[in-house]
């Protein structure tokens, strides 16, 4: 007889989840069946009529019945819940296609870009970033670098002096060479970069600005050669414009140098077929160098029997111009617009 | 500075040099020549008129059978004398002629036209005038070579280099030195130009005296030409003066043109006749007067130099002519001054007058005595020559130059170890020869004698070195890296600090500027800070640029401006720049200025952004000073002291150990109608400041207890008194306080505000207990609603 009940509870509850939808149904079918009155919490109350014999068995399959209902229920509150969450995801669609919060973030000048870059490599190569006076003494602008008063090489400068000829904007960054060597009195290597703003008595326009920036190097040493100038510069362009980069010097004046030479590097635009970047000439100059003139290394304390050692000189404007393709040197200083600085907001390559 | 090659032809030969090659070649060994310039029409060629009929659909055109060497070609030809049996200009199809006039093969009425008889300023070698003209087609000589190049033939072709020189290398301004570099590139040989003429039998000395009463003038060199006939120049020296830039005046004008631009020595010619027989060369005095060539009175100082006639200034040495002493049309007899005189004073001189001139440029630089005495006998040569003259014999001469040759020693091993090259003893003697310098050597050590022309060259081996290096070629290189001790490369302290509160301010988002340090004389007064004197510049270039600024605001609320007008309103605007100030000795500055406006994250379509306020800015400034390990050690408070530009409410002062060092505020309305806030800071007095590393600390593994209490005080009384006041009675189990709400409404009275604090207790070593929290909590309250005659506010 018990038979017959458990037989037909089996059978009621085989494929009675079947139309559950939700939670709720599920829950109220659990409490029928295995609640405090549940039919099958109820069918243990039958166990005292059964006989010692067959009690074993009907456990059994009581046991098996709530196993059966079990694992049915697991079965459909995971495949609910699974229903509920996707329910839930979907209802929270958004439309991922408006655009992106736009998250401030601040960008170098392109002028301190390149600066960063030159100083990332030379200060690896063991130089030091020194700086000096923007309001400078014509001694160190000028005379102790070979350029005494009067000398013609002057002209080129035309220099704002500040009350009469003793302090001036300083013209180049050069000084603060001489201000270094003074400083290590002709004892010790020296090994810098002196980066910089300079100025001169140009009018502006597209390729001149009274206001402009220079970064020099200098390195004194025992036995260094043009070649080692050479290499170093062959660093400097192939970090700036490209590995494939070739380099030339061509012979050059610079009172404080002796031999000087212009720095070119083979035209990256056209790859030295002639363009007008390079004025059909397949080279571009950037910069000035040469081996440390003797006098000057005299007279900031050197004695030049027993040091040499190069200088080499950057208008930074000039290298921001040709690597980030800007046709007026006026666009660093004024009519900053933020849509032209935010075109800065990339790494460097 | 242009060269034409056909001139340089007559000291080195480079007919068959390609001169675009050589332009190149000549650059690379430090001479620039900047733009090569072709005096040439291709396909044009001299052609013979063979047949000339009436073309049978016109009037007045012509179809002429010409004969140009290889062949007979048919042109239509409209010039009113063209005819059968002349010699003419023929331009082929493929010719360009001036105004980039290409020549092609067409059908003129029907008529078959292969080409162009040209007229002269057709070529482009005469002006265009109703005169030319009217003179139609050019008839060339009857022994014309047909087919031959009609440029040529003609005397026009020619290469023109215009040069870009170094300032040290201004000896090759001229034709004969250009020539010695075009030798040490080619290895050639320089021919000297013909320095000869006959002699008259009268002496120079008695027709004029010579007295030099200056330091000044280290040679004076005079010559007489009679009996000189003034006419046209010679074709060659025309063309020739054309090409380097010059003016054809008249045969001796030209003359003494053409001499300088071969040995780089100005020469004058005064006219004999009217300076009379006396030359006195001395300093001017001051405010002396002199009318000059251009009838323009010049006042003098005594620095400057002048030739009289122990009376009259007759010229202003090395730089003009006074008038009537120069050549005129009448003028048969010439003395010509061939000097040297110091460079510094021509410079001077030409500089204050504004004058400069081809000849002022050249004497304002060293040049050679022997070409100084050379330039003067090629003038007497060309005289004879082109102007018949007759010369006087001998010169007179003042001559205080040290002729002592400039010999330079420079072993081989130096000059291997500075270039870094493995020359041998026959690259470097070859390099030498090509250059014209003589030589001894003795054990690898060359002793150089330096020509007279090269007044560049100083005496040190470096610059013999350097000769060597650039016609050897700097291309024979190989690059190299120094052999040095390795070590690290460090910034400077201040370029440290720098570098890091830019990048700091960077990550909050703001955008770098660069703006000029020079500002106007109004501007540079704003935002007035404890500025120092303020420095002006001697000479500006312009009043916008005159004067050094000791604030960066003016600058960044312009470009602020700038880009509000762009539409652009959301600004984070910073520079980091030298300022500098003083009279007798300048102090630096280093100084931040930074600008916020609009919005703080901003979209376009949803409104999750920030107002920028007085708060954010403050928050900025606060960021930075904790940045660099100042927290808790400076104080930020509202101050009367702050520019004009700034308002007087919303602003406040930057206090770090006891001093000063910026503000930051909103700008006063008068200054801006946009709200914007601005903020400067010294980060020289900044850096001052010593801080340390950070210094881990355990957080509290204890709970904390949390209060929140309002307080309704008088609206004049700042929230940091009463949080001083809180943190003073809450002890030392008060780790934390925070204003969460301010609230000013219909709720409490009109002066008065709602002020909301958070506080946070907690103890590191236990567990508090409600109690004893609930007590110092009472207190504080007391201590509040006593100190600040405050009420608590009820929930």
């Amino acid at each position: 007889m018990y038979n017959d009940k458990i037989q037909e509870l089996m059978n009621e509850i085989s494929g009675i989840f079947d139309s559950v939808n939700n939670k709720q149904e599920l829950e109220n079918l659990k409490t029928e069946y295995l609640g405090k009155n549940g039919k099958i919490t109820l069918l243990n109350q039958l166990i005292r009529e059964i006989p010692a014999e067959e009690k074993k068995e009907f456990g059994m399959k009581v046991n098996e019945i709530r196993t059966k209902f079990n694992d049915e229920y697991s079965k459909v509150a995971s495949m609910i819940e699974e229903k509920e969450i996707n329910e839930k995801l979907n209802s929270e669609a958004i439309d991922v296609s408006l655009p992106g919060t736009k998250i401030p973030v601040g960008t170098a000048h392109p002028i301190e870009r390149i600066i960063e870059s030159l100083e990332t490599l030379l200060m690896s190569m063991g130089y030091d970033v020194v700086e000096g006076p923007e309001v400078e003494k014509d001694l160190y602008n000028f005379e102790l670098l070979n350029l005494p008063k009067g000398h013609p090489a002057r002209d080129a400068q035309d220099t704002f002096y500040i009350k009469g000829e003793e302090w001036l904007l300083r013209s180049q960054t050069s000084p603060v060479q001489a201000r270094c060597m003074l400083e290590h009195e002709g004892k010790d290597p020296i090994r810098i970069i002196c980066p910089g703003k300079t100025y001169r008595r140009d009018e502006d326009d597209a390729t001149h600005s009274h206001q402009f920036t220079q970064m020099e190097g200098l390195l004194v040493d025992k036995g260094i050669t043009l070649g080692d100038l050479k290499g170093t510069f062959e660093e400097i362009a192939k970090m700036l414009f490209g590995k494939s980069r070739e380099t030339r010097f061509r012979p050059s004046f610079y009172p404080f140098t002796e031999p000087s030479v212009e720095m070119d590097i083979s035209c990256f635009n056209c790859n030295s077929k002639g363009c007008h970047i390079c004025k059909g000439t397949g080279w571009i100059t950037v910069g000035g160098a040469g081996m440390v003139n003797p006098i000057v290394l005299k007279n900031c304390g050197y004695d030049p029997e027993k040091w040499n050692g190069f200088a080499f000189g950057f208008g930074i404007e000039r290298l921001a111009m040709l690597k980030y393709g800007i046709n007026d040197i006026r666009t660093f200083y004024i009519n900053h617009d933020i849509r032209t600085l935010e075109q800065f907001d990339r790494r460097e390559y | 500075m242009a060269i034409s090659l056909n001139w340089v032809n007559d000291y080195i030969d480079i007919e068959k040099e390609d001169k675009v090659l050589l332009a190149n070649k000549i650059t690379k060994a430090g001479i620039n020549v900047e733009k090569v310039t072709v005096f040439n029409i291709k396909n044009l060629v001299v052609g013979e008129v063979l047949e000339c009929e009436m073309h049978p659909d016109s009037d007045h055109l012509h179809v002429c059978k010409v004969n140009i060497g290889d062949n007979t070609t048919q042109i239509v030809c409209g010039a009113s004398n063209v005819r059968a049996g002349i010699k003419v200009i023929v331009a082929l199809p493929g010719a360009v002629l001036p105004g980039d006039f290409e020549i092609k093969q067409s059908k003129i009425r029907g008529i078959e036209s292969n080409g162009m008889i040209c007229a002269l300023f057709e070529l482009g070698l005469e002006e265009k005038t109703e005169e030319t003209y009217n003179k139609g087609i050019c008839e060339l000589p009857i022994d014309a070579p047909v087919g031959e190049d009609a440029f040529k033939y003609l005397g026009y072709g020619d290469t023109s280099y215009e040069l870009d020189l170094n300032p040290n290398r201004t000896d090759c301004n001229n034709h004969l030195c250009f020539a010695y570099e075009v030798a040490a590139v080619l290895k050639k040989q320089v021919k000297m130009p013909d320095i000869t003429f006959k002699e008259t039998d009268e002496l120079v000395d008695s027709l004029v005296s010579l007295r030099v009463d200056t330091e000044n003038v280290p040679m004076y060199n005079l010559m007489i030409a009679k009996d000189v006939t003034i006419k046209e120049s010679p074709d060659f020296i025309k063309k020739r003066l054309e090409t380097a830039g010059i003016r054809s005046i008249n045969n001796v004008v030209d003359i003494s043109n053409y001499v300088m631009l071969e040995y780089g020595q100005p020469l004058h010619f005064f006219d004999k006749d009217i300076v009379g027989d006396k030359i006195v060369v001395r300093m001017a005095s001051e405010e002396e007067k002199v009318i000059t060539l251009d009838k323009q009175e010049r006042t003098l100082s005594n620095e400057d130099i002048v030739i009289t006639d122990g009376d009259k200034v007759l010229c202003v040495a090395g730089v003009m002519g006074g008038l009537d002493s120069g050549i005129n049309d009448n003028t048969k007899n010439i003395l010509i001054e061939s000097a040297i005189f110091n460079p510094y004073n021509i410079r001077y001189t030409s500089l204050r007058l504004g004058l400069r001139s081809e000849a002022s440029l050249r004497l304002e630089k060293p040049l050679s005595y022997e070409y100084c005495e050379l330039a003067i006998k090629r003038a007497c040569h060309l005289l004879e020559k082109y102007a018949d003259a007759k010369i006087v014999k001998g010169s007179i001469s003042y001559d205080r130059i040290d002729r002592s040759p400039k010999k330079i020693k420079v072993s081989l091993d130096e000059i291997n170890s500075i270039l870094g090259m493995t020359l041998t003893n026959e690259d470097v003697e070859s390099t030498f020869d090509s250059l014209g310098f003589a030589y001894t050597v003795d054990n690898n050590t060359y002793e150089v004698t330096v020509p007279n022309r090269r007044q560049d060259i100083a005496m040190q081996k470096e610059d013999i070195i350097e000769e060597v290096g650039r016609i050897y070629g700097y291309d024979n290189i190989q690059p190299t890296l120094p052999l040095v001790n390795i070590k690290k490369g460090e910034y400077s302290e201040s370029a440290k600090f720098r570098k890091i509160i830019s990048k700091r301010i960077r990550s909050l988002g703001f955008n770098e500027l660069r703006t000029y340090t020079l500002l106007n004389e109004e501007d540079v007064t704003k935002y007035n800070y404890n500025f120092g004197d303020i420095i002006i510049l001697n000479r500006p270039m312009l009043k916008e640029r005159a004067c050094v600024r000791q604030s960066l605001l003016t600058s960044l609320v312009e470009v602020a401006k700038y880009n509000i007008s762009k539409k652009n309103k959301d600004l984070m605007l910073y520079e980091i720049a030298n300022t500098y100030s003083g009279s007798e000795e300048y102090t630096e500055d280093t100084k931040l200025a930074f600008l916020v406006s609009g919005k703080y994250i901003s979209n376009t379509w949803n409104q999750n952004s920030y107002d920028i306020d007085f708060y954010f800015i403050k928050g900025v400034v606060e960021n930075l000073l904790t940045f660099v390990g100042l927290n808790n050690r400076y104080t930020l408070s509202l101050s009367d002291k702050l520019p004009k530009e700034i308002h007087p409410k919303i602003n406040s002062e930057i206090i770090v150990g006891g001093k000063s060092i910026g503000y930051f505020g909103k700008l006063h309305p008068v200054v801006s109608k946009e709200d914007m806030y601005v903020c400067e800071i010294s980060l020289t007095k900044l850096n001052m400041n010593k801080t340390g590393d950070v210094k881990y600390q355990e957080l509290n593994k204890y709970p904390k207890i949390e209060k929140d209490l309002a307080f309704v005080v008088d609206d004049k009384i700042e929230s940091f008194e009463i949080l001083k006041e809180i943190k003073k009675s809450g002890g030392k189990l008060l780790t934390d306080v925070k204003v969460f709400d301010i609230y000013k409404g219909d709720k409490i009275d009109s002066d008065k505000k709602s002020i909301a604090y958070n506080l946070t207790f907690e103890d590191y070593t236990r567990t508090l207990t409600e109690e004893e929290v609930m007590n110092i909590f009472t207190n504080i309250i007391k201590s509040i609603e006593n100190k600040f005659n405050a009420t608590l506010r009820d929930k």
